[in-house]
């Protein structure tokens, strides 16, 4: 006898087996899943003893007078009535419905329904046939996954308004009064603005008629970017006490970072700024971050500043200090690289256009940054593929 | 939003309620298109409607859902229109009666209940923890939407196109949305607002209705002045669907009785 042989007549004693055992009624009455017949109203006309014993009733309790929604917990009703006996009488068809049956004693069975609308020839309903599906198990695991779910939607909400608030401590968002000094200031995060970016300024002052600004970018976003963001502006306000100048105090700040357990990098502008009469004498460093915008009335816009090296990784960086003299009417504008590496498709916003956009715009500061803002950001449809932050001041006119 | 029928005759504007979406009115709608303008649509946060229209804090109450059923019928330029709502929106279209009346010609309320819950010396047939039980029902039957976006409703393998388009927006909702509205419905008491009505009304009433059972609707007529019962030999809280003929008749008989006036006759 082959194994083949043997399969065969297994499945030929168990199909004759069948034959005798699984008669259509049996088989009914007694399938592994509930059966109901009722009319087009939800009248019960019949019902398998399956779902009898699981509702805990006979088929006279049932039979003529009872409705499906009888049997249902109040809100399985409203949603029966609501949603499933409209959605039969529209598309023929329910499936996988989950509903609480009330049982005899008190106590509820959740079940699945798949239902169908049989129609007489005319096309007017005849007969609801139902099949039911204990799915206590099923629905217990489910209501653990709901919960589950609302655990991480509500989490998930937390972490965006922790986001946000650090973003908040971040970014100064209104810029302190330098007296003799016009200053406006914007930040703009990426996309949703969700996540944290590593966008920062800072201005303060160090003296009397003394003061630093400063403008970076920390590479990457989220909490840890944040935290290195953080170590930056504590540092550069700490420095600055010693009074080095902007190049020393860079120096410093890489000697810092590049102690720190981070691989996160930087660039930064440090710009210590002395007021002088009605003008402002400005010594600036760079460190690896795109040079800033001079303007001068009746001029073009330039670039000015000596590159320099990026924070944290380079091992011998060098910084220099340059020296520009801001007179009533000039206006200096710092920004990061979301402005220039703003996208549109593959092409980039590029410093062309920036140029060519600041040489248009108001040369005031808040002006001026407004309509850069404008600029990139529907350059982008609205959407910042990177941080944006902008800074420019200049003595007033 | 659909708009069928001539343009020069009589607005007939039909309201979906609670858990389903316009195509509710498929089998009574287009009978009058022959003799009406008759304008259905689907409530923001149902069917259809464009996700970014609903707004948490605005539809807290049916008197957002009054003013959006006033904006459609601004929108369209309609007048003398006889307004048909369903569910808990036959008192958001009471609302928009009451805050417009000039505009409509007649009122018909499907089904209507003024409040669900129950009150002193007065049956909505709930309890306020029935809302909670519903809720959860609710929940176990919207897990999947999310994730699949898959609808409860399936199409019938014998009619493909009618199937397609059902799944496509019929009964779906996005779960935050269904438990806002299931909650507004619920709660709602416009028993205040019934005597406020000024223009005819009609309510059809089914013999067996769970949500909304036949006192509830004599409790409507008997409040709205000069209101009218038409009973349905009817089961279940959709008669537009259970017995379209009869629904439909019942709304016919009602805009050729004298009480509903057209300036369009």
């Amino acid at each position: 006898v082959t194994q083949a042989g043997t399969h065969s007549d297994r499945a030929r004693a168990a199909f004759l087996d069948a034959l005798v055992h699984d008669d259509p009624v049996g088989l009914y009455e007694s399938a592994p899943c509930g059966f109901l017949t009722t009319t087009p109203d939800g009248v019960i006309v019949k019902s398998n003893a399956t779902f009898r014993t699981w509702v805990q009733r006979s088929t006279d309790e049932l039979v003529g007078e009872t409705t499906l929604a009888d049997l249902l917990t109040v809100g399985s009703r409203i949603y029966y009535s609501t949603h499933v006996g409209p959605g039969l009488l529209m598309s023929d068809r329910v499936q996988e419905v989950a509903l609480d049956l009330v049982r005899a004693d008190g106590t509820n069975l959740s079940v699945l329904i798949n239902a169908s609308l049989a129609r007489s020839d005319d096309g007017h309903p005849r007969a609801v046939r139902i099949a039911v599906f204990d799915a206590t198990e099923r629905r217990s695991y489910e209501r653990e996954l709901l919960a589950a779910k609302q655990r991480a939607e509500a989490s998930e909400l937390e972490a965006q308004e922790l986001a946000r608030t650090l973003q908040q401590t971040l970014i100064p968002p209104v810029p302190p009064t330098v007296p003799g000094l016009d200053l406006a200031a914007a930040y703009r995060p990426a996309g949703r603005g969700t996540e944290v970016g590593g966008d920062f300024y800072d201005v303060f002052r160090v003296g009397p008629d003394d003061w630093v600004i400063t403008l970076g970018d920390v590479c990457g976003k989220g909490y840890e970017a944040a935290l290195v963001t953080t170590l930056v502006r504590h540092t550069v306000r700490a420095l600055c006490v010693g009074q080095d100048t902007p190049s020393e105090v860079l120096a410093a700040l890489d000697q810092v970072l590049q102690q720190h357990p981070t691989d996160r990098f930087c660039t930064a502008l440090l710009l210590r700024l002395v007021k002088n009469g009605p003008q402002w004498l400005i010594t600036m460093s760079l460190a690896g971050h795109p040079q800033p915008v001079l303007l001068r009335p009746g001029g073009t816009a330039e670039l000015v500043g000596t590159p320099g090296s990026v924070l944290g990784v380079v091992e011998d960086p060098t910084f220099a200090d340059v020296q520009v003299r801001l007179a009533c009417g000039d206006v200096l504008l710092l920004y990061t690289d979301g402005v220039t590496e703003g996208r549109q498709g593959k092409d980039f916003y590029g410093e062309q256009h920036m140029l060519a956009t600041v040489n248009d715009a108001p040369r005031r500061p808040a002006g001026l940054i407004q309509a850069l803002l404008n600029d990139v950001q529907d350059y982008q449809s609205g959407t910042l593929r990177d941080d944006i932050a902008l800074l420019a001041f200049g003595p007033p006119t | 939003m659909s708009v069928a029928g001539p343009s020069d005759a009589q607005p007939l504007v039909f309201v979906h309620g609670f858990g389903c979406d316009h195509h509710m009115w498929r089998y009574v709608a287009p009978t009058f298109q022959s003799d009406h303008r008759v304008v259905t649509f689907d409530l923001v946060g149902a069917g259809g409607s464009d996700p970014a229209a609903w707004n948490p804090a605005r539809y807290v109450s049916l008197e957002a859902y009054a003013e959006d059923i006033l904006t459609v019928i601004h929108e369209l330029e309609l007048n003398d229109v006889v307004l048909v709502g369903h569910s808990v929106s036959a008192m958001s279209s009471l609302l928009a009666t009451i805050a417009e009346p000039a505009r409509f010609a007649a009122l018909v309320l499907i089904g209507p209940s003024p409040r669900y819950i129950d009150d002193e010396g007065y049956r909505g047939g709930f309890s306020p923890s029935d809302i909670d039980d519903l809720l959860a029902s609710l929940d176990s039957n919207y897990l999947g939407w999310s994730a699949t976006m898959a609808p409860i409703i399936m199409g019938n393998p014998e009619r493909p196109a009618l199937g397609a388009e059902l799944t496509e927006t019929f009964c779906r909702m996005n779960p935050a949305v269904a438990r806002q509205f299931a909650r507004v419905t619920f709660l709602t008491d416009c028993r205040e607002a019934l005597s406020a009505v000024t223009v005819p009304t009609l309510v059809v009433q089914c013999r067996e209705d769970v949500i909304a059972p036949e006192a509830v609707g004599q409790y409507v007529t008997d409040a709205v002045p000069g209101a009218r019962m038409t009973l349905l030999d009817a089961v279940g809280h959709c008669p537009q669907l259970s017995a379209p003929e009869a629904t439909a008749a019942a709304i016919r008989e009602f805009l050729d009785s004298n009480l509903v006036t057209s300036t369009f006759r």
